[in-house]
């Protein structure tokens, strides 16, 4: 496929206001607690305070006096309610265990916050006054927390399934070839690294409401998701009500960050519940309830070997993970460590590839996709490692990223772990990268602070990655056994009056669509952006879709709406070729008007051919009035952005404390649509990863309790925390798809973890410290340092 | 984060407030700023069946300097604190640690009374008073008293007024010699890990966080008042403290950042 050599309308390119910004902004737009529900009943989930026990009794008496309170029902009451136990669609193994997780737990609780019983009243406030009411007797039981101890199986948290490993994934094309290379190899590098877990924490919690129609058994569902047709097909299968009567509507939604990417419990609950009581239910989710009871992100110890010859040059990548599921499997769980599985060689030319991951059950809440999910796991392993790699060479961490980098004339390239692709060219991002970093400077600074003795010392880190977006060619999705395509519809209406509609089923969540795919039909059609609509979120107004994840929105969607556009495109010049008299083929369609091209003059606006079109009086024989197109896209390849960032960091020896002082990024996402958006996406995707590095931690004791459940505790940075990016990026299209993008997304978030913790090793290299693990807190970086220097407090 | 049902009533004099706690009794609480005590409701840790709201007591709004007096009202905002010109020159240290409490929002809500009744070891204007050797001014049904603030923390947020009392002033000392605060947190908003106050030329030095209630750091006080340097006063920073370990740091790495830290506050405030 060619990538088209747009912009032709001037519009695509531009960086351009967010068109949703101001309602979002002024509180204008509509978030699910701002929705108005008269009559609504208020849920409340009373959640288990213990991360294993059996559930011996529940006692709801107490709570059904509580005033207001209309109904208490534990799993037993509502066992008959389900359809089907909570669904997980990505079944990776032929003989994958899955544990039933039914929306309300029977007769054991395996994570704190796994929902024991529900509390049905007039009002939130009730609700939550009649769940202090309801005693469950529990039996505690040992609680199976690190990955290690669950894959020892002492304690089995599933005792129907025998064991705590879910599943082995192994990707090993040549098992002799990597044997030898190791076996061969002049430096053979191991290393392993921890994902601590991670709470996606989104500025809006979760929240669902269900709104019945009793007599025509209509349903529609609200909820604060990323996928509202996802969702529609499933919570139509779970809760038993038929596909053609749910409606999903996604209000504004509240960031996301892959953790609104499941089919939840309280969902299923609210659709049950208005069911039975044929009145609207909704439930909201608090910020500490979110800790324990949304997914979290992460939790993978991998170990990462490469085999490199006396240069550095690498022979061989192996990569084997032990991945935590959390109690059970949600929609993608078992899918997140396979997302990186073909990634862990980076962007490096290695002939021999090998990956397995086994993925294990903990009492701990389940893990999903989390910004980058596998991705940023995968290019932490081999960027970590390639420092290591360096050190034993005696290079340079940037000359050994230059040695091995994939060499531009080798695009579209095979990977060792399958894929291909699709284009790349690596070496003047670093370039640019160490330009705006002002390297050669800074690494001089660095030895005169350390011949000087001074306490606070400076690190640089490099990070280049390569990623995989688009999700995703629907027929590589058959073959990771996942239970859906990866394509996206869209349909683009132009209006008698010239307005234009357009309908995604890439569902937004704080992306910036309606500005982007505006500015595509404007750019093809020479109108206004804002006169073009973008209608989404709403299974009633855009019945077909994907929704958002895995950036996937531009590369997919966008393409969809590109290829609609052209299509009404070619719809309308038949009737402008009718109303000129001439050939179709003749006619080109520039800044909104088609004329015949080499024939001045003879030209017709698009709003009166979108006029014709309406009132149909004078059509060419055979045509159908109005102007609409719709088109489903699905990719035939995964786009592949890569890029270099480079993290300057200063620490205080006396306290550990680490601060990024400078940070430089160049990323290719090929071509942009809008850098405002671009940029926006990498400034935020950049401070996201440095949260991995230097704060986040969903820290659990050994009882599974978590001990950072509110933003007192888990530490999200803040604007205080940001620093000045210096941003750049190089452009090398897609040949994936028309436009030649490739995705934005998540490119910072992947990037910036390993630059920040190796720039934080690089600091402390000469005192004796050799690793770190995540989060770097002042605490356990002054501890590695004591430790370095022999014990001395 | 949905409280318990509460009652509530909004007072516009002390006078009022003393009855309305009189009438209340024990299920009442003072509610000023309601940074402390509304979080605690959300998670039901508290309670009370009845509010009272003293925030809007014009009478404990203000600070005025007398003579070597610097007297604020209770309901005086940290934000106030932090922009009043006066405070600014009578006694920077105070204006300075009310800048770095929480964050704007609550720096515009919370108050320096209701900061120092909640008594908490981890905030930062309990030590900055206790520093400067300030003095609290209580109202009660008996009249008021003052309490040195040395022998206003008496717990882990406990404090010696009685129950039937409420904080409506603060005095300090004027006190323009060197000063310093050394906040120590993870990010800007946070509580300190470990602070360390010093306040005119060493006279007094306080710790933030490093036992249950906040602390004269006496050892150092004693070390400089015998003229030790800042470095060798700073080596007993933890001395006879007993800090709590928490997510952020453990007892050890506290005691170490105490003597990290009041080392920098003695250099800071001009000590050699």
């Amino acid at each position: 496929m060619t990538v088209t050599d747009n912009p032709t309308g001037g519009i695509i390119g531009q960086a351009r206001l967010r068109k949703e910004d101001p309602a979002l902004l002024t509180g204008e737009a509509k978030f699910m607690d701002d929705l108005v529900l008269p009559g609504a009943l208020w849920v409340h989930c009373v959640r288990s305070p213990h991360a294993h026990a059996t559930i011996d009794n529940i006692d709801t008496s107490a709570a059904l006096a509580t005033e207001g309170v209309e109904a208490v029902y534990t799993g037993a009451d509502l066992a008959e309610d389900w359809a089907g136990p909570l669904p997980c669609a990505w079944p990776v193994t032929e003989d994958m265990k899955s544990p039933e997780y039914w929306p309300v737990a029977q007769g054991k609780a395996c994570h704190v916050g796994d929902i024991v019983a529900v509390v049905v009243a007039s009002s939130r406030y009730a609700s939550v006054d009649g769940a202090e009411g309801v005693v469950v007797d529990y039996s505690t039981l040992p609680a199976v927390i690190s990955i290690e101890d669950a894959e020892s199986d002492q304690v089995v948290i599933h005792e129907a399934l025998g064991t705590n490993v879910s599943y082995e994934w192994p990707l090993i094309p040549n098992p002799e070839g990597v044997e030898a290379a190791f076996a061969e190899a002049a430096h053979h590098i191991t290393e392993t690294y921890v994902h601590q877990r991670l709470i996606p924490a989104p500025m809006e919690p979760r929240g669902v409401a269900a709104v019945p129609s009793p007599h025509n058994g209509d349903m529609t569902l609200y909820s604060s998701t990323q996928i509202p047709h996802i969702l529609k097909v499933m919570a139509a299968l779970t809760a038993g009500i038929p596909e053609h009567k749910m409606r999903v509507i996604a209000p504004a939604v509240g960031g996301g960050f892959g953790c609104k990417l499941g089919v939840y419990a309280e969902e299923i609950i609210c659709l049950a519940l208005a069911l039975r009581h044929g009145v609207p239910v909704r439930w909201t989710e608090g910020r500490t309830e979110a800790a324990t009871a949304t997914i979290q992100g992460r939790a993978q110890r991998q170990t990462i070997e490469l085999a490199a010859d006396e240069n550095g040059k690498l022979l061989a990548v192996r990569a084997t993970l032990l991945a935590d599921m959390g109690a059970y499997l949600q929609l993608i769980t078992p899918g997140v460590p396979l997302l990186g599985a073909f990634l862990f060689h980076g962007l490096y030319d290695v002939p021999l590839y090998s990956f397995t991951c086994k993925s294990v059950f903990t009492n701990l809440t389940p893990t999903e996709a989390y910004r980058g999910a596998g991705r940023p796991e995968a290019t932490y392993a081999i960027e970590r490692a390639m420092d290591v790699l360096a050190l034993a060479i005696g290079v340079g961490p940037d000359e050994i990223r230059s040695l091995n980098f994939i060499p531009t004339e080798k695009f579209p390239y095979d990977s060792p772990a399958g894929l291909v692709f699709d284009s790349g060219d690596y070496q003047p991002a670093l370039d640019r990268a160490k330009e705006l970093i002002n390297w050669d400077a800074r690494r001089a600074e660095q030895a005169e602070r350390q011949a000087a003795g001074a306490k606070t010392h400076l690190g640089l880190g490099i990070s280049t990655y390569v990623e995989m977006c688009g999700l995703a060619p629907s027929r590589v999705l058959a073959s990771l056994n996942y239970g859906a395509g990866g394509w996206e519809s869209a349909t683009v209406r132009i209006l008698p009056t010239c307005k234009i509609q357009v309908v995604t089923g890439a569902t937004p969540h704080g992306q910036g669509h309606e500005t982007a795919w505006s500015m595509i039909v404007a750019d093809r059609l020479g109108v206004d952006p804002d006169d073009v609509e973008v209608l989404h979120s709403d299974t009633a107004i855009s019945p077909l879709g994907l929704d958002t994840y895995g950036s996937r929105s531009l590369s997919v969607g966008g393409t969809a709406i590109w290829m609609a556009t052209e299509r009404v495109v070619e719809k309308a010049s038949q009737i402008a070729a009718h109303m000129l008299e001439a050939n179709a083929e003749d006619l080109e369609l520039a800044n909104g008007v088609f004329n015949v091209k080499g024939t001045p003059g003879a030209e017709v606006p698009l709003a009166e051919v979108a006029f014709a079109a309406f009132t149909a009086h004078d059509l060419p024989e055979g045509l159908e009035p109005n102007l609409q197109a719709e088109v489903t896209w699905d990719p035939p390849n995964f786009t592949f952005p890569f890029g270099a960032h480079i993290a300057l960091v200063e620490i205080d020896e006396e306290t550990g404390e680490v601060e990024v002082i400078d940070y430089a990024a160049v990323d290719d996402c090929g071509n942009q649509i809008n850098p405002m958006i671009v940029e926006g996406q990498v400034h935020g995707g950049i401070v996201q990863g440095i949260g991995q590095a230097l704060w986040e931690e969903a820290i659990y004791d050994e009882d599974g309790q978590c001990r950072s459940t509110n933003l007192g505790d888990y530490l999200v940075p803040s604007a205080a925390e940001t620093i000045d990016m210096k941003l750049d990026h190089t452009v090398t299209p897609s040949p994936t798809n028309p436009l030649g993008v490739k995705g934005i997304g998540e490119a910072g978030t992947i990037a910036s973890t390993p630059a920040v913790m190796n720039a934080v090793v690089d600091a402390l290299r000469h005192l004796g410290v050799t690793e770190m693990a995540m989060p770097a807190s002042p605490m356990r970086v002054r501890r590695s340092i004591e430790n370095a220097q022999g014990g001395a407090a | 984060m949905i409280p318990a049902a509460v009652g509530y009533t909004r007072v516009d004099s002390t006078e009022a407030a003393l009855a309305a706690l009189a009438e209340h009794g024990d299920e009442a609480k003072l509610l000023a700023g309601g940074q402390s005590l509304i979080p605690l409701m959300r998670l039901r840790l508290a309670a009370p069946s009845m509010l009272i709201d003293v925030a809007g007591i014009a009478e404990l709004s203000g600070i005025s300097v007398v003579g070597d007096t610097v007297s604020i009202g209770a309901m005086t905002t940290h934000s106030a604190l932090e922009h009043s010109g006066e405070l600014a020159e009578a006694c920077p240290l105070l204006a300075h640690v009310a800048s770095v409490v929480g964050d704007p929002a609550i720096r515009h809500r919370g108050t320096l009374g209701g900061s120092l009744a909640h008594a908490d070891p981890a905030s930062d204007l309990p030590a900055a008073v206790l520093a400067l050797g300030g003095t609290l001014v209580a109202s009660g049904s008996n009249g008021s008293r003052e309490i040195a603030a040395t022998e206003f923390f008496t717990g882990f947020l406990e404090s010696a007024l009685g129950a039937d009392e409420m904080l409506t002033g603060i005095k300090v000392p004027v006190s323009t010699g060197g000063w310093s605060y050394q906040k120590f947190n993870r990010r800007a908003q946070d509580w300190a890990i470990v602070g360390a106050m010093v306040a005119e030329g060493g006279a007094g030095v306080a710790l933030v966080n490093m036992g249950a209630t906040p602390l004269r750091a006496s050892a150092v006080e004693s070390a400089l008042a015998g003229g030790a340097s800042s470095v060798e006063a700073a080596a007993s920073a933890a001395e006879g403290t007993e800090p709590s370990s928490d997510n952020n740091g453990d007892a050890a790495y506290r005691k170490h950042l105490a003597q990290v830290l009041t080392g920098r506050a003695l250099r800071d405030a001009g000590m050699e």
